[in-house]
């Protein structure tokens, strides 16, 4: 049982603070994925659970030890880095090996060990040679292998995949799913690609600025963005977001342009007169008429010309305006569209997102 | 057809693949004149009785009879013995010293650049003056070492540091060290400074304590600096001769006599040049060995620096 627990952890360099008391649980087995911006301060959290980072304030548990004084080696944790960090003076069985010799693990466990995790991530035929002859994917995976072999009872990560291509980046994602599954420990990952953030997450962190924006499964923080900085750093292509005033009377929102849309049934009671807010829709939910959105769901028709058409084969992205702000569609069993074509689009406004102007706080969130 | 040659030789070097070797033509000449005539000549006057007092026995050619001399001559392979020893014992210090000079000043945050140019001062003395210094130091009648242990009451007679073989030797190696350590210091700074940390924090999650990172991650990763910095002092210790002829001229007796201390006196004093340089061609076959060994030490350890981590 080692769940890592979190508690008003803070981290100051000098006297500017970067990670702002943040509390975070993370259960035992749970594959937890820490996704933001760069520099809102994912990697030194990550490093304080290592014990790479200093502690500021808060505590840290890792299963029901306080760790906060112990060095990296008493945590019984594994990290992946963001470059690997192979020992560049040894061949991949001693990378793999290191941590089980310097634990003064018998010479054939070692040996079996290492092979067994050689095994699992496909690197047998490479344990002779040296990091530098090795390529990125390969670096990669002698990586993963030197986290295995030691069965840590947490693994992070640190943006694992971020030097490889795209298409080896796809694939050892999924690789890293089938590995949990098969090692079942507890995992730390950090990355600020939200797309592997979704496909490899039971629950995700979204962090801002050194503070958690929302906690959530992949498809609690997408279907109910706590605030507008979710809202568009989940889902791509990301969220359009337009502002708007609410008038209960019409029972409508207006935009700019003389456009508006039905007030969504759920926040109607949550609105009040007047009231500023910012409409969040994504793309999949604005589509041309019988390109995608039912007619069932189609509860609200705008008149759009489109500026710029981009075909991706099963969909096409639709790059029109409101007010100026820029507005994406997407448009299924597409056609072809002209330049500057006038579109009927209709708008499943049961999926849209309304915020507080101010804040940008969703307003279907308490408190 | 002179006229015709110049003529040849005037298109030849006007030619644009010609321009470069007539740039560097004086060049060449210079080191033809200063290196590679020198070299040739004392090669030859080593396979003759060549002494500076009788100047028409450098046309007695005698084949290799210098070099059999030598290998029946015990002076020299005892000269030969001490300089490997010295050599050996004077480059494992100034590994241990500088790497612990290094370690400390990267340290440091505060200073380091100041430190590091103090560290260095050693280096800009002659080693001559370096050789005067330490003379007056282990001086036995008026140094200030034996001043000192006396007026501490560490001990109650003068220690004839210079006199005694070993001692003598001790203080000689001293003093080399003192001099040089900051090469290996600098060297290794600049291996430290060059370390990535992931690889450190790496082994540090994988269960290393302080000393284990060091042991299995630091030194590997600065050992092909070592190496520079031996293959340099290698060179430097073998040939040493100021530093023994100011500080004890390789006596009393011979007990200090390294290499290059034994051909000089073979060359000037008893001015049997041919004979002294045929010594020293056998000796340069020592400096060689060192830097080959150092060498294919660094390229072996260059195997893995290229490119990773
Ligand atoms: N050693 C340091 N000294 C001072 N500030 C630092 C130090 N390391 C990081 N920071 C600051 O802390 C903040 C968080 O950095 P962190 O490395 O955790 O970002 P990150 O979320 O991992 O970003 P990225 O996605 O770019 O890796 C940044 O603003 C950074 O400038
Ligand atoms: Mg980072």
């Amino acid at each position: 049982m080692t769940e890592v627990r979190l508690a008003n952890l803070t981290k100051a360099y000098g006297n500017m603070e970067v990670v702002h008391a943040i509390d975070l649980d993370i259960a035992d087995n749970e594959f937890l994925v820490l996704v933001g911006p760069s520099g809102c301060g994912k990697s030194t959290t990550l490093r304080m659970i290592a014990g790479l980072e200093e502690i500021t304030g808060g505590t840290i548990h890792i299963g029901d030890r306080v760790v906060n004084d112990l060095a990296p080696r008493e945590r019984n944790v594994s990290m992946v880095f963001q470059n690997y960090a192979l020992y560049p003076h040894m061949t991949v069985r001693e990378n793999l090996g290191f941590g089980l010799k310097i634990a003064k693990v018998a010479e054939q466990d070692i040996g079996t060990r290492v092979t067994q995790a050689a095994d699992i991530l496909g690197i047998a035929e490479l344990m002779e040679r040296m990091p530098a002859e090795l390529s990125g994917g390969q670096r990669q995976r002698v990586a993963m292998g030197r986290a295995i072999v030691r069965n840590p009872d947490v693994f992070l990560f640190d943006e694992p995949l971020s030097n490889l291509d795209a298409k080896l980046r796809v694939q050892m994602r999924t690789e890293i799913k089938k590995l949990h599954r098969r090692v079942e420990n507890t995992v730390v990952y950090v990355t600020h690609d939200q797309v592997e953030a979704m496909t490899l997450a039971d629950r995700i962190v979204i962090m801002r600025d050194g503070y958690i924006e929302q906690v959530g499964t992949p498809l609690e923080v997408f279907n109910e963005p706590a605030n507008t900085f979710v809202g568009s750093f989940i889902g791509s292509p990301p969220m359009n977001q337009l502002d708007g005033i609410v008038r209960l009377a019409d029972g409508d929102i207006s935009l700019a342009d003389g456009l508006s849309i039905p007030i969504p049934q759920r926040t109607r009671a949550r609105l009040s007169e007047g009231q500023k807010v910012v409409v969040g829709i994504r793309p999949d939910d604005l589509a041309p008429r019988g390109h995608g959105i039912h007619d069932s769901e189609a509860s609200a028709e705008l008149e759009l010309s489109v500026s710029i058409s981009e075909p991706l084969g099963t969909e096409t992205l639709l790059f029109t305006s409101i007010g100026g702000v820029e507005v994406q569609g997407k448009m299924l069993n597409p056609r072809m569209v002209a330049p500057d074509e006038r579109m009927k689009f209709v708008l499943a406004v049961d999926r849209v997102h309304i915020f507080e102007a101010a804040g940008g706080r969703n307003v279907m969130i308490d408190n | 057809m002179k006229a015709k040659m110049d003529r040849r030789l005037g298109r030849w070097a006007l030619r644009p693949q010609s321009i470069p070797f007539v740039l560097l033509l004086p060049a060449i000449l210079v080191i033809v004149f200063v290196v590679l005539f020198p070299l040739i000549f004392s090669l030859y006057t080593s396979f003759t009785p060549y002494r500076l007092t009788r100047p028409e026995s450098l046309w007695t050619f005698i084949g290799l009879r210098n070099y059999r001399r030598i290998f029946t001559d015990l002076d020299f392979w005892i000269a030969f013995g001490r300089t490997i020893l010295f050599l050996a014992v004077v480059i494992n210090l100034e590994f241990l010293f500088g790497l612990l000079i290094a370690l400390l000043i990267n340290r440091i945050t505060w200073g380091q650049r100041v430190l590091r140019t103090v560290m260095m001062f050693p280096m800009m003395f002659s080693p001559i003056l370096v050789g005067f210094q330490f003379k007056f130091i282990f001086n036995d009648n008026i140094g200030v070492l034996n001043n000192a242990l006396q007026s501490l009451g560490l001990t109650d007679q003068a220690i004839a540091w210079l006199v005694d073989g070993w001692l003598a030797m001790g203080s000689i190696a001293f003093a080399e060290i003192w001099m040089s350590t900051s090469v290996f210091a600098i060297l290794l700074l600049a291996g430290l400074f060059a370390m990535p940390r992931e690889p450190i924090e790496a082994a540090r999650v994988d269960g290393c304590n302080n000393w284990q990172v060091f042991r299995h991650i630091t030194l590997p990763f600065i050992m092909p600096f070592a190496f520079i910095a031996m293959t340099i002092r290698s060179l430097d210790v073998a040939r040493a001769y100021d530093i023994v002829d100011v500080m004890t001229g390789g006596g009393p007796a011979g007990r200090t006599e390294l290499l290059w201390t034994l051909i000089a006196r073979t060359g000037y004093d008893n001015a049997r040049m041919g004979q002294a340089n045929a010594m020293a061609y056998v000796s340069i076959i020592l400096s060689i060995a060192f830097t080959y060994y150092f060498f294919t030490r660094l390229v072996a350890a260059r195997r893995y620096m290229g490119g990773a981590a």
